[in-house]
């Protein structure tokens, strides 16, 4: 019991990060309509800027302190690195198919992540923070700090979230646009900014998301594989859903770790390495019984 | 009806053209023709001709870049049924290539051998064979490319992708396991080797004369099912899927087929692939090759065969073109571990090339093409 419920903890941890990748996902496409390629890139930036920033700060400031400055520096670089690109390459997109465009940000992602791994170089860099793989006894149960570390960022970037969708002029804004485009521009909205800034949120939370998975073992060429498994998460519940997003962020996190604790004993035969591959299983199951995810609206079709 | 309908001289004159009048088409028939044009008939004609004479004229080197191509293009033709014509975004067309590159190898392998091999080496046999497993693939994904639309669809076939990717990891007894590998399917017909250089042609121009007869088979194949019935459904689903179900259209019908045809096209391209290669290992089927095949699609032309055909050209040509680089551009490393190699700089451009071609050509090079015939067409005056 005690070994299942510290499978849970570290599914929720890693989980954490999958929800914040999935976020940015979610705020894209709730705005415009579009699945994001690109955030794979996004995140592989974020998490090479905190981890040039990171040392840079760290004669300064303690260590624990300097992640979070590099951690905020690198989001709102990446921010910017999104708003350019939805300046440059989505907005002239603006009514076309979406799957067009979603090509588009493919395209981009091969482009950003190619130039990034220039700055990786054939290592691993690495992130300067007090946790790494250090554990903490909670309750009993014993849970490496990271994922304490990350289950709390998801928590105040959700409460953040809620705070800003809920009692902000932007953010209500953003409701508009995602409900009626077209209404919310006779109404004044500028559907214009509101594409931009979801492009910058969600280049910023894949920032959060790039330097909180790198805590334990750095910034490599290959970590950008981890922003996919955000896409199984929003599909569990739910492509324009940000409920939905956190949900299946956590509970893709949970079945990964489930499975790569206990497979290997009850279904070997599946293979080495079958967690990796685990939520995209998942998803397709899922999408037999509910096409459109837990918390996704059904399509509606008219004539 | 009487004035219309009655003997053979009646028929050929209402079906016959005008000369002088190239545009006017005076049947359907006459519309729906193959090569609808004479001057698309000569083009079709001139460039197989060249093609063919190519084989004598290259150097081995480019025959098999080339012979590469032309079974690039096969899949890209695949990747064209279900997304140009069918409009289905399909991420997983790796997978369905790496069915038939196994199926395919399996067949042909050597039964002593470390991996499966049942050592049947005529590519009457097994190329069909990959193209059908692959083809029976897509079936069996298509309950659930049934029921999606759009993006859902794309990020599913991603996750194809994956599952695939990881299963031919551990499925070891057949692949080779990751890291290692295994051979692929051996080319032969009616006794002649394309793997050793014969008495007339080398194995290379061996290669490239049997891919380009197979891509232009596999062409037509195309062009007649974009004009069937069937091919009709297709772009009726693609350009408006719940017009096309009043029309009477079975669109999960419609779609499994669509997915099947291109799994098939699929399966064969990677069983051809591989043969010239000659070696494969699981980690070739990412999603860097499903990449490659949506880029050869849209910068070719999405909806086209000749525009599919273009794309997969110029995208497997591009790595050709960018190593002789270094020699121009000294800052461009040659070298893998440094950093602006020409590797990067690759797979920079394609990522430029797929944006630039949709955000500026959205017909790709297919539409550049359409709009040099319609400068000259109307030259000297602009329209």
């Amino acid at each position: 019991m005690t070994q299942f419920l510290e499978v849970v903890l570290r599914g929720l941890g890693s989980g954490s990060i999958y929800a914040l990748l999935a976020l940015g996902f979610v705020i894209i496409y709730k705005s415009t309509g579009v699945i994001s390629f690109a955030q794979p890139a996004m995140m592989l930036t974020g998490a090479t800027i905190t981890s040039y920033v990171g040392p840079a700060l760290g004669v300064m400031l303690f260590t624990g302190f300097s992640f979070f400055v590099s951690m905020a520096v690198a989001a709102l670089l990446t921010a910017a690195l999104a708003l350019v690109i939805e300046r440059g390459a989505i907005r002239p997109m603006v009514g076309r198919p979406a799957f067009v465009v979603a090509i588009i940000t493919i395209g981009i992602d091969i482009v950003v992540r190619v130039v990034t791994s220039g700055f990786i170089g054939l290592g691993a860099r690495n992130i300067p923070n007090p946790w790494g793989l250090e554990r903490v006894e909670l309750a009993g149960l014993r849970v490496q700090e990271r994922h304490l570390v990350s289950l709390a960022t998801l928590a105040i970037v959700v409460a953040v979230l809620f705070w800003f969708y809920r009692y902000t002029r932007h953010g209500l804004a953003m409701r508009a646009a995602a409900f009626d485009q077209e209404a919310a521009l006779t109404q004044g909205v500028s559907v214009g900014s509101v594409f931009a800034l979801s492009w910058a949120m969600a280049g910023a939370l894949a920032a959060v998301a790039g330097s909180l998975l790198a805590i334990s073992a750095g910034v490599d060429r290959q970590i950008w594989i981890v922003a996919l498994v955000a896409l199984p998460a929003i599909i569990l519940g739910g492509l324009d859903s940000l409920e939905g997003a956190v949900v299946g962020g956590l509970a893709v996190g949970v079945v990964e770790s489930l499975v790569g604790t206990y497979q290997r004993d009850y279904a070997p035969w599946l293979g080495d390495n079958f967690a990796v591959v685990s939520p995209y299983v998942l998803m397709l199951l899922v999408l037999l019984a509910k096409p459109y995810g837990i918390f996704g609206t059904p399509e509606v079709r008219r004539v | 009806m009487t004035t219309l309908s009655t003997g053979p001289a009646r028929t050929r004159r209402r079906g016959g053209r005008l000369s002088g009048r190239p545009q006017l088409y005076r049947s359907y028939a006459q519309e729906l023709a193959l090569f609808n044009t004479r001057p698309k008939r000569i083009w079709v004609g001139l460039i197989v001709l060249v093609a063919l004479g190519l084989s004598q004229m290259l150097t081995d080197n480019h025959l098999n870049t080339l012979a590469l191509a032309y079974a690039f293009a096969i899949g890209a033709l695949g990747l064209n049924i279900i997304t140009g014509l069918a409009g289905q975004v399909s991420l997983g067309h790796a997978f369905f290539l790496g069915v038939g590159a196994y199926t395919a190898a399996a067949i042909s392998g050597d039964p002593d051998g470390r991996t499966i091999g049942f050592g049947i080496t005529n590519i009457l046999v097994w190329l069909p064979a990959a193209g059908l497993v692959a083809g029976l693939a897509g079936v069996l994904v298509a309950p659930l490319a049934t029921r999606l639309r759009g993006l859902y669809l794309a990020i599913v076939t991603l996750g194809l992708v994956f599952i695939g990717e990881h299963l031919f990891r551990e499925w070891s007894d057949l692949t080779g396991g990751a890291g290692v590998g295994r051979e692929a399917a051996v080319p032969e017909l009616f006794g002649i080797e394309f793997a050793r250089d014969g008495d007339y042609l080398t194995s290379d121009q061996k290669f490239y004369l049997l891919m380009l007869v197979l891509m232009l088979v596999f062409a037509l194949g195309a062009r007649n099912l974009a004009r069937s019935r069937t091919g009709r459904s297709f772009a009726a689903v693609r350009d408006r899927d719940m017009a096309a179900e009043m029309m009477a259209i079975n669109l999960p019908r419609a779609k499994t087929v669509a997915f099947a045809i291109s799994s098939f096209y699929a399966g064969c391209s990677g069983a051809l692939i591989y043969s010239i290669i000659g070696f494969f290992e699981p980690s070739s089927f990412g999603l860097l090759l499903s990449v490659q095949f949506i880029a050869m699609v849209l910068i070719g032309g999405a909806g086209t065969v000749s525009g599919a055909i273009m794309g997969a050209l110029f995208i497997t040509l591009l790595p050709t073109l960018t190593r002789e680089l270094p020699a121009y551009l000294p800052f461009i490393s040659g070298q893998v571990t440094d950093t602006p190699n020409v590797f990067q700089l690759e797979q920079v451009l394609y990522g430029l090339l797929i944006v630039g071609f949709l955000l500026f050509e959205p017909r790709g090079l297919f539409g550049i093409w359409i709009r040099i015939r319609n400068y000259w067409k109307g030259w000297p005056f602009s329209y």
